[in-house]
């Protein structure tokens, strides 16, 4: 109740830009610590592998969506409820293999990335690898493995950024021993 | 009407918490054993209800009622297992479990860095708010009419 006094500003909220540059500094700190720029993008995917894993209930909680029936629907979902209520963006749909296994999330801004330029010789870097995390470990936990990556990335001179997310297999919900 | 007891179960079938109100009635085997049989019970209801369906089911399989007691399941798409006992006499429970799972679950367990995942839950703030709820509902009065 006490939490509906006074809420003008709601407190579980922060600044965008606070977001950004917290993430900026965070990347600094792991770029001084693991001098190799392959550490470091491990280590983002870790964390964002880490973050996935609970942002997922979070997400299913808020949202209500259910099982998905296709990756197609699934690619939907992403992009214009997942990326739109944590991100506050809708990452275009694009670029699908011709199985249908295969597609790309086109970000013309990355809030990440807002107020970001690499200085030379981090070409190995990928400044926003903690999202492939964060998408790796959310699908996992929705029974869907599959590879993420980043393709294209402004920071790097290309005109857009861009996200692959290769589907590899669907995982299946483990039965205890005994049980067919 | 009453309530008797809540299981969660996470995707691999362990009991992440295990809680009883007004249960009158213990099995007489260990809790370990209880929570095997009653998710392997589920496990096979669900497979069951999926292979008889002759049309792509969505939610399937969501309540079963004996003279006894009514058995509610929900489950998130992420595979975590709901499961409340209550007395024939509750109607529908699904949009209070998915409030348990929202406002309770998500909120104390999810969000708390302390918990960690696929492990029993000893969080006493998500047990307190868990029972203050439970016992807040109108289907707990425990009045016999």
């Amino acid at each position: 109740m006490s939490r509906q006094i006074g809420r003008s500003v709601d407190p579980k909220k922060v600044s965008g830009e606070l977001f950004t540059l917290t993430y900026g500094a965070l990347v600094s700190q792991l770029i001084k610590d693991y001098e190799n720029e392959d550490d470091v993008n491990k280590q983002l995917d870790k964390m964002g592998y880490n973050i996935g894993v609970r942002l997922i209930e979070d997400f299913l909680a808020r949202s209500n969506v259910g099982r998905c029936h296709d990756f197609r629907e699934t690619a939907d979902v992403i992009s214009k409820v997942g990326f739109k209520m944590f991100l506050g963006i809708t990452p275009v749909v694009t670029n699908w293999s011709p199985a249908g296994d295969e597609f790309s999330l086109l970000l013309e801004n990355n809030p990440l990335t807002d107020f970001v330029e690499l200085p030379d010789g981090h070409s190995n870097l990928s400044y926003s690898n903690i999202m492939c995390g964060v998408l790796r470990g959310a699908l996992e936990m929705v029974q869907l493995d599959v590879d993420v990556r980043f393709e294209q990335d402004q920071l790097k001179g290309d005109n857009i950024t861009e996200i692959r997310l290769k589907f590899i297999k669907r995982l299946e919900d483990a039965v205890p021993v005994g049980e067919d | 009407m009453t309530i008797f007891n809540l299981y969660i179960f996470d995707r691999n079938g362990t009991c992440l918490y295990y809680t009883e109100w007004n249960r009158r009635n213990q099995s007489g085997i260990s809790k370990e054993e209880e929570f095997k049989l009653m998710y392997g019970m589920i496990l096979s209801i669900k497979s069951f209800c999926s292979r008889l369906s002759p049309t792509d089911l969505k939610d399937g399989f969501l309540s079963y009622r004996t003279s006894k007691y009514k058995l509610h399941f929900y489950e998130t798409a992420s595979g975590l297992k709901f499961i409340l006992n209550t007395d024939i006499n509750a109607g529908n429970m699904r949009d209070n479990i998915q409030q348990i799972y929202s406002n309770i679950y998500v909120e104390n367990v999810i969000k708390n860095p302390e918990c960690k995942l696929g492990q029993q839950i000893t969080s006493e703030l998500f047990q307190t708010k868990l029972d203050d709820y439970i016992r807040s509902l109108p289907q707990f009065a425990t009045k016999l009419s």
